[in-house]
């Protein structure tokens, strides 16, 4: 790389040796196998959008919900897409104010995880309505009374929140990498206008370190209120298993538990493909291993303190779902979920043989979809049992639920893909302020 | 014969004088005399310290009552009377042209200490409604008269309000339904037909009730179980029998539905078994 120039004049040090060719990676061409995956993912997504257009022009009975069941998969898809994007926000804002010197390499993808999710998430509201393009009406009718209304401001004001925090280091790594060898043609134009005259100045250093921190501690108790926010839709109504007041907590933690989950998966995934193993060592991910086991062991102390206190006292509408959930209808699924959510992947974390890379990646894809299981028992059941009555209510997805879903599951790694084509997959800015803070203590 | 040509036909016996007593009074009579018999009432029983001081009528008692508009709409099931035959139902799907699946009012078949009863449960048209308080887009709301109407031009379809209805009374358009185009209304009081991807709900069947007419599902029950009431004038009839309202509830004991949730509903029962089946 050529040498270049400040604008104080001081010169510009040569990156770490592989830093750049690393933090760029992904932008290569990808190998056959590669882009055989991206092509079955872009065939998935587009599947995805082409069900929800067929849903939007055939209305929203070609789903499997009605009037006992009338929330179903989508929901299910919105609380745990939006519960993902926690974890990413969440572990880079957290180990940014701890001071987490491990954090370097993981935050890029742990906040474009964040991003990328809660794009895909937030719009799992428009394929559950009747009337998606009437949605402006909450706008102009203002309904300050509806959870609906607190969920849309809530949701994009965390959306704007988490692009900023994405965005921002990315404007210091776009001036560091501009003039690198390999960024050519129109990525080189889009480097420079992405850089905002980044030089890496001191004072844009301290005004970049300033903004971040703010952000992250903005970003923190925002995410709390979003997922808490969102839980309202279900415990300010008066059904049993919803109305209750653990909710809000019990969202919080489901999000950033499964979101750690899935940033560790991520991360191995990128780290495997793209050779990042010199810049993200073992023991990061071994710690976010272990920040998702606390974060286990906290979430499966709410869920047993929800079942206590509904099952000992035991009003008839709550026993009865808890029946129905511990013992009878959904049983497969509730201890499906507590062992492979929970007491697996904890016993994974827990013993040293297991304690590796590959032993974590094995115990967040469990806990990933784990959740999706968890925040349909959270939903589902619930409206099965009959408000009045004895008759159970059913619920079975449609193709086009399923395509859907499916469809925004392969959209997560396809918008990954995509946003490190263009944005470097290493936060080059922060990995080098570290080393030398490291050095410099040394 | 429909329940619109029902609602029309007169029935001609002569009022009784004593209006607690039961007596057979024409549909149209009936709504058309409402005044002059709430007069009647309050000079003859003493109609507003009876008011006030209706301790069972707490919504009365607590001034939460909209005395704005001319009627506060209540109905009053006798449950003694309901023997099930979900007549009220196909009265209801008849009038509103809904398809068979769609139930603006349901009959449960419930149990109690003294055995089996039917209960026939529709909109509350709760004072203190979770529906419109939750409602994103404004779509439902109450009318002046107390009662809750959704308008489907509005409706965003998100089912909020499904969720928030502790009575499960809210029905869902999944289809789109086809009903011939003589017979289409648009307004939220009376919808035809329901349209895909909003929420519909039973409106008290209020455009018959400000043409002086029934309800459907009153119309159509052969039991005479169902009651329509007012508060304002305190007076509520099935078109066959008259009674003071707050007295009726009163002395039969009457209660509402999960009024403990603090929806304060409108819809008031009379506990029974089917048991009393002379009228």
């Amino acid at each position: 790389m050529a040498r270049t120039w400040n604008s104080d004049m001081t010169a510009v040090l040569p990156l770490m040796p592989g830093l750049e060719e690393a933090a760029l990676a992904p932008m290569g061409r990808f190998s056959r196998g590669h882009r055989a995956s991206v092509w079955l993912l872009l065939v998935l997504t587009a599947g995805g959008i082409a069900a929800f257009i067929y849903q939007f022009s055939t209305g929203i009975g070609v789903t499997g919900m009605n009037d006992r069941v009338f929330w179903g998969i989508y929901t299910v898809d919105l609380v745990t897409f939006i519960g993902f994007s926690y974890g990413g926000a969440l572990v880079s804002a957290i180990l940014r104010l701890t001071n987490a010197s491990w954090r370097g390499p993981i935050s890029r993808l742990a906040e474009g995880t964040a991003l990328a999710t809660l794009a895909v998430g937030a719009l799992f509201p428009l394929a559950s309505d009747g009337h998606p393009e009437r949605v402006w009406r909450l706008i102009t009718a203002l309904q300050i009374n509806s959870p609906i209304l607190w969920d849309m401001v809530a949701i994009i004001t965390y959306l704007i929140a988490t692009l900023v925090f994405f965005a921002l280091p990315v404007v210091a790594d776009m001036g560091r990498l501009q003039s690198a060898d390999s960024i050519v043609g129109w990525r080189r134009r889009w480097f420079r206008a992405g850089a905002f005259g980044w030089s890496g100045t001191a004072e844009q250093h301290r005004v970049l370190h300033r903004s971040l921190t703010t952000i992250a501690i903005i970003i923190i108790p925002l995410a709390v209120m979003v997922h808490t926010v969102l839980s309202y839709a279900f415990s300010l109504t008066s059904r049993p298993g919803w109305h209750s007041t653990i909710f809000g907590p019990y969202f919080v933690m489901a999000a950033i538990y499964s979101g750690v989950a899935l940033v560790v998966v991520v991360i191995v995934v990128f780290r495997r493909v793209h050779h990042l193993e010199r810049w993200i060592p073992e023991r990061a991910i071994i710690n976010l291993g272990y920040l998702m086991a606390a974060l286990g062991v906290l979430y499966g102390y709410l869920l047993f303190t929800e079942v206590t206190t509904e099952g000992y006292v035991g009003a008839e509408a709550t026993e009865k779902l808890l029946y129905a959930l511990l013992l009878d209808r959904w049983s497969v699924l509730f201890w499906a979920f507590v062992f492979g959510g929970l007491v697996v992947p904890l016993l994974i974390v827990a013993f040293r043989r297991t304690r590796t890379v590959a032993g974590m990646t094995v115990a967040a894809s469990l806990v990933v979809v784990a959740f999706f299981i968890k925040r349909f028992l959270m939903f589902i059941p619930p409206l099965t049992e009959p408000l009045i009555g004895e008759e159970v209510g059913g619920y079975a997805p449609s193709w086009v639920e399923i395509v859907v879903t499916v469809g925004a599951v392969a959209a997560i790694p396809l918008l990954l893909i995509g946003m490190f084509k263009v944005v470097p997959v290493l936060a080059v800015v922060e990995i080098e302020e570290i080393s030398s803070a490291r050095e410099e203590s040394a | 014969m429909s329940v619109q040509e029902r609602g029309l036909r007169r029935r001609t016996t002569p009022l009784p004088l004593l209006p607690s007593e039961p007596r057979v009074v024409s549909r149209r009579e009936f709504l058309g005399q409402l005044g002059a018999a709430g007069a009647f009432v309050a000079v003859g029983g003493g109609l507003l310290p009876r008011v006030l001081a209706a301790q069972d009528l707490d919504d009365i008692a607590s001034g939460s009552l909209q005395l704005a508009a001319d009627h506060q709409w209540v109905m009053i099931f006798d449950l003694r009377r309901c023997d099930g035959c979900r007549d009220c139902i196909k009265g209801c799907q008849e009038q509103h042209h809904l398809s068979p699946d769609d139930e603006w009012i349901k009959v449960y078949e419930l149990k109690d200490v003294q055995g089996k009863f039917n209960m026939p449960v529709l909109c509350m048209q709760c004072e203190a409604a979770p529906c419109v308080r939750v409602c994103p887009s404004r779509a439902t709301y109450h009318r002046r008269d107390g009662v809750v109407v959704v308008d489907q031009n509005v409706c965003i379809g998100c089912r909020m309000c499904m969720a928030a209805c502790p009575y499960d009374v809210r029905v869902f358009n999944w289809q789109e339904q086809s009903v011939p185009e003589q017979y289409h209304h648009e307004t939220p009081e009376f919808q035809v037909p329901q349209k895909r991807g909003t929420v519909s709900k039973c409106t008290l069947c209020v455009h018959l009730l400000e043409q002086r007419l029934f309800p459907a599902c009153l119309q159509s029950c052969t039991m005479e179980a169902i009651f329509v009431g007012d508060l304002v004038e305190d007076v509520m009839s099935n078109g066959r029998e008259t009674y003071i309202l707050s007295q009726y509830l009163r002395e039969n004991d009457a209660f509402r539905f999960r009024s403990e949730l603090g929806t304060r509903p409108r819809v008031y029962y009379v506990a029974g078994h089917g048991q009393d089946l002379e009228f």
